[in-house]
């Protein structure tokens, strides 16, 4: 076991996997003589060459079209993003093309592509550099939706979906590259489409992902020094939703708060409520709570912004609020 | 180009116009629903440009694909089945009109959201030149594709990655049911791939051979690396934008001074005049064209629609 960052952990994804499969290569804005606009992709330049690590032009849907096309040859492109806000400009192309080529011509074209994207708010980058829009994306059958919360699903599950033959879309939160965990020695993939807990409880069930994780795992040892256990469940992806330990942890605790850092309405915790609510509902011991983003457009000002977005001590509050 | 292959040309232009004929018929006696849009004039463009691609080089098109999903060498009766909505379809019933496709053909699709394939052919053409093949990319749109970012954003990867891809304009004058010189501020599409630093020709989309001979031309240059090449192919659709297209933007006449110069007509005349090929010869292609539709008519409708337990097939290549 390492001990190492996030950042790294992503990074050592992609290098493994071009090392292992010739097919793999990386396409983005920045990411090759720069060494990526998060750093991410430093070194893999000099060592994968230009026609494996390509600058592109500042045009996302061009990026995200020509990965498309290139999957559809049989290779298996990264296409990043530099940010998820840029992914409106390829909207298109993710909502229209990835998502649903294979279905619509009868499974006769694969995909085997991943879209890396940074998401989250958080570093004063003003309204439009700073949406979580995850949730967004999860709503369309095709695409399959990733974000880890820790260096150890970071790296497992971007494995996989190098390795997936559908399109992935992996979200990398913005404030979540400096965590640092434990990463297994060596080749492992996670299979994508699995929730697990990441902190056994058993007086309240936190579900939750990303940048979540980080906020209900402090807010987990706050209540812990109260006596109250959660239990954390991370979903890891949004689709496919596997909502078994969700479920399972929910049955035991009969209580529930969904953590997540986009905007509350028509959100991740939107979802999760209602399918606790059609799945368990004789086991609902207290109406389940969102902890989410406040609906504002995120502003430039540290205080204003911090304030809009959920806070460990929005999560202990729901927590007590279900108890 | 061999007798016997100018006469088969001649039989696709016909076998595309007659299918189209009687899937106006079935779209009117609502077997065929959603949108559909007729290839009915331009026949000639798709006919002479795959007839000078090699097998390796795919094709990817936009939504008016009945014509180029015939000229790749799916069987009428696979595209008659789509249109009915057929599990025997090209696509399985899945697409309808506006996507058929067969990668067996290389025949990578009618795609309908405009000029969204664009990107897509410049990353076919990108996956070709990563993995070493001799292969060219040919991808056609409508002049109303000119206008939109994705053809400008495709244009210039393709120039700045020097991508072996044929851009075809298959310009029939109108984007829906608005002129070319109300919509584009350039009209003289050749302009565009001049900004572009992309070579550029054309040819005359009512003239098989023109097409065939342009094409030829610009895939060998491509094909040589000197990476994209733009062709203009001049066209005009005979019947409307769609089934349900109320043509208020054209006038009578000029359809009927384009309609003189029918793709059809016009090679008929000049296999006629200048291959003496005998009246009789193409006749009886004309008889086999219509019976290859009645087949295909016949198979569609006597094929199994999908299987509702299909529904959820195919949203994933993999088990989730």
């Amino acid at each position: 076991m390492a001990r190492i960052t996030m950042r790294e952990a992503i990074s050592q994804a992609m290098w493994e996997e071009m090392e292992r499969d010739p097919n793999v290569f990386i396409l983005g804005e920045e990411v090759g003589v720069w060494g990526g606009s998060y750093a991410v992709t430093k070194g893999f330049y000099d060592h994968f060459g230009g026609e494996r690590v390509r600058d592109t032009p500042i045009a996302e849907a061009s990026i995200v079209g020509a990965a498309i096309g290139a999957a559809m040859t049989g290779l298996r492109p990264i296409a990043e993003l530099m940010t998820i806000n840029f992914a409106f400009a390829a909207m298109d192309h993710i909502v229209n093309e990835a998502a649903k080529l294979h279905y619509m011509f009868g499974g006769q074209f694969m995909l085997p592509l991943v879209i890396r994207a940074v998401t989250g708010g958080g570093r004063q980058l003003g309204a439009t550099h700073s949406q979580t829009p995850d949730a967004v994306f999860a709503h369309f059958p095709g695409l399959k939706v990733v974000s880890p919360g820790t260096p150890e699903d970071a790296k497992g599950l971007l494995k996989a979906a190098i390795r997936s033959n559908d399109p992935v879309l992996f979200l990398e939160h913005a404030t979540l590259y400096q965590l640092r965990g434990e990463v297994p020695d060596g080749d492992y993939v996670i299979p994508i489409g699995k929730s697990k807990v990441q902190r056994p409880g058993k007086n309240a069930t936190i579900v939750t992902y990303s940048k979540g994780l980080e906020i209900s795992l402090k807010a987990a040892d706050e209540l812990a020094k109260e006596g109250i256990e959660v239990e954390v469940v991370d979903l890891r992806s949004l689709r496919p939703l596997d909502m078994d330990p969700v479920i399972e942890s929910f049955k035991k605790t009969n209580r529930a708060v969904v953590v997540e850092e986009g905007w509350k309405s028509f959100g991740v915790g939107s979802e999760i409520t209602s399918r606790i609510y059609e799945q368990a509902f004789d086991f609902v011991d207290a109406p389940v709570r969102r902890v989410a983003q406040k609906e504002v457009p995120l502003p430039y000002n540290r205080t204003l912004e911090q304030s809009a977005l959920p806070q460990v001590s929005d999560v202990i509050a729901a927590v007590k609020e279900v108890l | 180009m061999d007798k016997q292959r100018a006469l088969d040309l001649y039989y696709q232009m016909v076998l595309i116009r007659r299918l189209e004929e009687r899937g106006a018929e079935l779209y009117q006696a609502g077997k065929i629903g959603g949108f559909m849009h007729l290839y009915i004039g331009q026949e000639a463009v798709s006919t002479g440009l795959i007839a000078a691609r090699q097998p390796q080089d795919r094709v990817i098109t936009a939504y008016r694909d009945h014509g180029v999903a015939i000229n790749c060498g799916i069987p009428p009766t696979q595209v008659m089945a789509e249109l009915l909505g057929k599990v025997t379809g090209t696509s399985k019933g899945r697409g309808g009109s506006m996507h058929m496709a067969d990668v067996t053909k290389n025949f990578w699709g009618g795609h309908a959201i405009v000029g969204a394939h664009l990107p897509l052919a410049a990353g076919l053409a990108l996956g070709d030149k990563y993995a070493g093949r001799d292969a060219v990319t040919i991808c056609m749109f409508g002049e109303g594709a000119t206008n939109i970012g994705f053809f400008h954003e495709a244009l210039n990867l393709s120039k700045v990655w020097n991508l072996p891809v044929l851009w075809v304009c298959e310009n029939n004058h109108y984007g829906m049911g608005t002129a070319v010189e109300r919509a584009s501020a350039v009209s003289d599409i050749e302009q565009k791939a001049e900004g572009y630093g992309i070579p550029h020709g054309c040819a005359d989309g009512m003239n098989v051979m023109s097409v065939y001979e342009a094409a030829r031309q610009a895939i060998e240059k491509v094909r040589a690396g000197n990476g994209p090449y733009l062709l203009d192919v001049a066209t005009y659709r005979f019947r409307g934008h769609s089934m349900g297209d109320p043509e208020r933007y054209r006038k009578q006449e000029e359809v009927k001074r384009w309609e003189e110069q029918d793709p059809i007509g016009n090679y008929r005349a000049y296999l006629t005049d200048q291959e003496k090929i005998d009246a009789k010869t193409l006749d009886e292609m004309d008889e086999r064209a219509s019976a290859d539709v009645q087949k295909a008519v016949a198979f569609a409708e006597a094929s199994p629609e999908p299987a509702l337990e299909s529904l959820f097939d195919d949203i994933y290549a993999e088990e989730v």
